[in-house]
C-alpha cells in the first residue's frame, strides 16, 4: 500500500485524517482474535458438551459483527470526518467473508461431513439456510473484486454498484439468524436494529449531499495513482 | 414380550419384595446418614436437607427398561441444557440453577381424581421403590444424550389418586418464580411452563417420574427435584421442576405449541418422517459423537409405544 497517495496528502492537508502506521496491523490481528479464542477453546476442551455447534455459532456470530462493522465505516466516516477509516474497510470486508467461509465450511465439512444431498436438501427446503447460503454467494464476487486492479478493471461506477451488494449481503445474515432461531429472538433483534440503523443513515444522506468525496472515489484516486 | 405388557398393577402390588428391599435399603441409609451425623457431632451436619442436588439415592433396582447404549458423561448432561426457566442459552441452566430452592417442595395431584392430595418431596421419595431407567434422550433441536435417570412409573402417582371417568389428559405444571428463576423474568414463553399427555400415555411404563440422575438427587438444570421423563417424544415434552399434575377432561394447552403451533405439535412424538418446518428431523447427532446418526422413530421405542398411536396420522398429529 501506497503510505503517500494523493488522497493521503489530501487528507493530511485537510488534517480530517491522521492515519497512523499501527492501525492497520492492529486491527488485523483484532480481526483474528475471535478465531485465536475458538481454537484456544477447542485446545483447552472448553466448546462444551456440542462443539459443533459451538463453532458453528461462533463463525456465524462473528460474520455477523464483521458485516456489520463493515457497514459502519462509511456512516463512520461521515459524522466522525475521519477519511482514513476508509482504508481499513476492504480488510474488515474480507474478514467478514473469511468468516463466513468459516462458518460454511464448517456447516458443510463438520456438521453435514459433506453430504451433498442433505446440503443440497436444506439450502433448498429450510429458508434459514437459503437465505445464508444466498448471502455468502453474493459475497464471493465481492472478494473477489476487492484489489485496487479489479477496481481499475470495473470502472468506480460499476464496481461501486457492485459491492451494493453488501446491503443485499446483510439483511440476507440477519434474517439468517432471526429464522434459525427458536423462541429468544433478542440476539437477532439487536443485528437487525442496528443493520437498520446502518441502512437508514445511507438513505438520510442520499437526500442530504454529502459534503466530502464519496467513498469509492477515494478508493478509485488510489487505486489508479498506485 | 415383557414391555408390551400393560403395566401390571396387580404385580408391583402383591410384589413386596424390592418395595420392602427399597424400603430397607433406603432405612439403612438414612441411619447411616444420622448415625455418622451424630458421629461427626451434631451441629454442621445435621441439616434437614438431605435430598439436595448431588446427594445419593438409595440402591436402585435395575430396569429392563433401560436402553444398553453408552451413557453420556454426567459432565455433558449437567452443562448443556434446555430449560428456558434459567435462561435460553445451553450453558445457561448449569450457570443459573442453583438459586432453585427444592428443599421444601410439594407437588400436586389434583382436577378429576377421586383422591387429590399434595405429596411432599421425601413422600415422592418414598411412593415406589426407585429404578434406575437409561433411556435415549432426542431433543427436537437434532441432538440426543443417553442418560441414566432414576424414579418410578408416572402410573404409580396417577392411580393412586384414582382418575375418574373424565380424565382423558394429563396436564404438568412446573415451577415459575422469577425471584429462583430468572428465565421467567422475561416473557420468552407463557410462563409456567405447561405440558401435557394423553391419560393413556402418562400410564404407560416408559412414562418415568423422575427423582434422580446418576444414582444422585437430581441436579437442580435437569428439572429437580421432580420432572418427567417421556423418551419417545421430544425433549420438551418432558416437564421439569413440577408443582402440579392434574387430570383433566380436555386436551390441555401446552407451552411449546401455543407459542409456535405450526411447528410444536401436541403429541410432538420422535418422529425421521416428519420435520419440523425450519429443520429435518431425519438425523441426529449424539452428544459426544462427530457424525450424525439416523433417528429412529419413537426414538428407538416404537415396539413399546407404538401401539398407543395406532389408527392415527402421525403427520397431522406431529
Amino acid at each position: 500500500m501506497a503510505r503517500t497517495t494523493p488522497a493521503g496528502a489530501r487528507n493530511a492537508a485537510t488534517g480530517s485524517s491522521r492515519f497512523p502506521a499501527w492501525v492497520k496491523p492492529v486491527v488485523f490481528l483484532l480481526c483474528l482474535l475471535p478465531l485465536a479464542l475458538l481454537a484456544g477453546r477447542g485446545l483447552w476442551h472448553r466448546l462444551g458438551a456440542n462443539p459443533i455447534e459451538a463453532i458453528t455459532r461462533s463463525t456465524g456470530w462473528w460474520t455477523l459483527c464483521l458485516l456489520l462493522v463493515t457497514l459502519a465505516v462509511t456512516p463512520a466516516r461521515r459524522l466522525t470526518g475521519w477519511t482514513g477509516l476508509l482504508r481499513l474497510r476492504r480488510m474488515l470486508g474480507l474478514y467478514a467473508f473469511f468468516y463466513a467461509s468459516l462458518h460454511l465450511s464448517t456447516y458443510v465439512w463438520l456438521d453435514q461431513f459433506f453430504d451433498l444431498p442433505g446440503i443440497l436438501a436444506d439450502i433448498l427446503k429450510r429458508p434459514f439456510i437459503t437465505v445464508g447460503f444466498t448471502a455468502l454467494c453474493l459475497l464471493v464476487p465481492l472478494a473477489a473484486t476487492s484489489t485496487n486492479a479489479m477496481i481499475r478493471r470495473l470502472g468506480a461506477r460499476r464496481w461501486q454498484g457492485l459491492h451494493r451488494l453488501v446491503y443485499a449481503v446483510g439483511i440476507l445474515g440477519v434474517l439468517h439468524f432471526l429464522w434459525l432461531v427458536k423462541k429468544d429472538l433478542r440476539e437477532p433483534l439487536i443485528f437487525a436494529a442496528l443493520l437498520a440503523v446502518l441502512l437508514g443513515l445511507r438513505l438520510l444522506w442520499r437526500r442530504v449531499p454529502n459534503p466530502q468525496r464519496s467513498p469509492i472515489a477515494v478508493g478509485a484516486s488510489r487505486a489508479q495513482n498506485a | 414380550m415383557l414391555i408390551r405388557q400393560k403395566p401390571d398393577i396387580a404385580a408391583s402390588e402383591i410384589t413386596p419384595r424390592h418395595l420392602f428391599e427399597g424400603r430397607r435399603d433406603f432405612i439403612r441409609a438414612a441411619g447411616v446418614g444420622i448415625a455418622l451425623a451424630s458421629a461427626t457431632g451434631a451441629g454442621i451436619l445435621l441439616r434437614p436437607a438431605p435430598a439436595l442436588a448431588g446427594t445419593k439415592l438409595p440402591a436402585l433396582r435395575r430396569s429392563p427398561l433401560s436402553a444398553t447404549e453408552a451413557a453420556n458423561s454426567q459432565a455433558d448432561i449437567t452443562s448443556y441444557n434446555n430449560f428456558y426457566e434459567f435462561g435460553t442459552g445451553k450453558e445457561d441452566p448449569g450457570q443459573n440453577a442453583h438459586t432453585l430452592r427444592t428443599r421444601p417442595w410439594t407437588l400436586a395431584i389434583e382436577g378429576e381424581v377421586k383422591h387429590a392430595k399434595v405429596y411432599d418431596l421425601d413422600e415422592l421419595l418414598k411412593l415406589a421403590p426407585l429404578e434406575e431407567r437409561i433411556y435415549r434422550l432426542r431433543c427436537v433441536e437434532g441432538w440426543s444424550m443417553v442418560i441414566p435417570w432414576a424414579g418410578y412409573p408416572l402410573s404409580e402417582l396417577i392411580r393412586r389418586a384414582e382418575p375418574t371417568g373424565r380424565a382423558h389428559f394429563v396436564e404438568f405444571i412446573s415451577a415459575a418464580d422469577p425471584e429462583q428463576m430468572p428465565g421467567v423474568r422475561r416473557p420468552v414463553l407463557e410462563w409456567p411452563y405447561a405440558e401435557g399427555l394423553r391419560l393413556d400415555e402418562a400410564m404407560h411404563p416408559l412414562a418415568l417420574l423422575t427423582l434422580g440422575l446418576y444414582g444422585e438427587v437430581l441436579p437442580n438444570q435437569n428439572g429437580a427435584p421432580v420432572r418427567v421423563t417421556l423418551p419417545w417424544k421430544y425433549g420438551f415434552k418432558s416437564a421439569k421442576s413440577l408443582v402440579k399434575i392434574r387430570l383433566v377432561e380436555r386436551q390441555p394447552r401446552t407451552t411449546w405449541s401455543s407459542a409456535a403451533p405450526r411447528e410444536y405439535g401436541f403429541y410432538s412424538n420422535v418422529n425421521p418422517q416428519v420435520d419440523h418446518p425450519r429443520w429435518s428431523q431425519a438425523r441426529e447427532r449424539r452428544i459426544g459423537e462427530l457424525g450424525k446418526r439416523a433417528t429412529l422413530p419413537f426414538n428407538g421405542y416404537a415396539d413399546q409405544v407404538a401401539a398407543l398411536y395406532t389408527g392415527m396420522d402421525l403427520r397431522a398429529n406431529f
